[in-house]
């Protein structure tokens, strides 16, 4: 019998379709956590970073990685935690960050804050928190449309 | 051999992040409240990567799980500073700020580690933890430097603290690198940041000994570990 092994492009589009957990606005492929895909053999072997250690996601990630693929067929799979080198924001797509920044969410930045209020543009913005409602984001606000938002957190 | 010093590191951790979760609900503000969450998370998660790799390395069957739950304070190794009670809010960021500032120091040291794998931890930690010591640097600086009130109450907070500092900078054949060697870059950091702060650094060095070497912990520990390990030993089959 003869097992088609689907091609390793096809398994990062699938992957492309797998939302974050807590984003769901970008996939896990936009976030940059899939490292590596590859055939080990008839197993399918997927390297993942985790965004912060104590991310409570990152068992719901695992989860559903494993979901989406067997829905394609995939049985054979591994999953490989991989973490160094650890996972860094400049590993966002860039269509990651523009879906980021219209969901309402600003991209992370080198200088260390948001760009500018992903609601009105407005620079003048402030910081309200260093954290948020998840690991990876902190809290800030717009002086002139008054909206608070998150802002995706640079490391 | 790594255990003993990967324990240390991993109990850290996890001491540090129950006490902190302590706050959960209970924080002055509710931005607080998710700050001293979030880094409890980070710290768990940290422990989760000491623990677990001196859990494998130690080839006793033992998990990461078996190793938080199942030891009594005489077995852990954390720093004394680390399981001290939280009290009040100034208490706990003055303790933030003390073993932040040791922390990075010691990961940034540990990055450089021979060892792939206790560098690997270190180098994915690093990033968290230069994090922490922002926030706890300011948090300090804001509150020393802020009202007559909120100054009285954080030079308390450090003078009842400061006993608590010489036992990081302690070392032996078990720790993964020379914690002596870190005090320079310890000082550096604590004596500008005190400064900006306008708190005086206690004169006296005394230091209290034997989180590390397990030979004595303080009470606190004991009664935190009954809160936290209390579940997985009554149903130790217990998931969720």
């Amino acid at each position: 019998m003869v097992t088609t092994r689907p091609a390793i492009k096809e398994v990062w589009a699938w992957l492309a379709d797998v939302p974050d957990p807590e984003i769901p606005v970008i996939s896990l492929v936009d976030l940059g956590i899939i490292r590596d895909v590859q055939w080990q053999g008839d197993t399918l072997e997927i390297t993942v970073t985790p965004t912060y250690s104590g991310c409570p996601a990152t068992s719901i990630i695992n989860f559903e990685i494993e979901a989406a693929l067997h829905a394609k067929g995939i049985d054979n799979l591994s999953l490989k935690r991989q973490i160094a080198p650890p996972w860094t924001t400049d590993w966002l797509s860039d269509a990651g960050k523009a879906k980021l920044e219209n969901y309402g969410i600003a991209p992370p930045q080198p200088a260390g804050g948001p760009q500018h209020c992903p609601h009105c543009k407005s620079h003048a913005v402030e910081k309200i928190s260093q954290f948020g409602s998840t690991p990876c984001k902190a809290q800030w606000r717009c002086t002139d449309c008054l909206e608070p938002f998150d802002y995706f957190k640079c490391i | 051999m790594s255990v003993p010093g990967l324990i240390r590191l991993g109990d850290n951790t996890l001491v540090l992040g129950q006490r902190l979760s302590e706050w959960c609900g209970h924080a002055p503000a509710l931005e607080e409240d998710i700050a001293l969450a979030n880094m409890a998370l980070d710290l768990i998660g940290q422990t989760q990567l000491w623990l677990g790799l001196a859990a494998e390395r130690e080839g006793e069957g033992r998990s990461t799980d078996t190793l938080a739950y199942h030891r009594d304070a005489w077995d852990f190794r954390n720093l004394l500073l680390v399981e001290q009670p939280n009290r009040d809010f100034g208490v706990t960021m003055m303790r933030q700020f003390l073993f932040d500032s040791w922390h990075l120091a010691a990961l940034t040291a540990l990055c450089n580690h021979t060892d792939a794998d206790i560098s690997a931890i270190a180098q994915k930690s690093v990033k968290e933890v230069t994090y922490h010591r922002e926030r706890s640097t300011d948090t300090v600086i804001a509150l020393g430097d802020g009202t007559e009130h909120s100054h009285t109450r954080m030079q308390s907070a450090l003078d009842r603290l400061w006993p608590y500092v010489g036992e990081m900078f302690t070392t032996d054949e078990d720790d993964l690198t020379d914690m002596a060697a870190l005090r320079p870059a310890f000082d550096a950091h604590v004596t500008a940041a005190l400064a900006e702060a306008t708190l005086t650094r206690p004169g006296n060095d005394f230091a209290h000994q034997g989180g590390k070497t397990g030979a004595r912990h303080s009470e606190h520990l004991g009664h935190m570990l009954a809160t936290m390990q209390v579940l997985p030993r009554s149903y130790p089959d217990a998931s969720w």
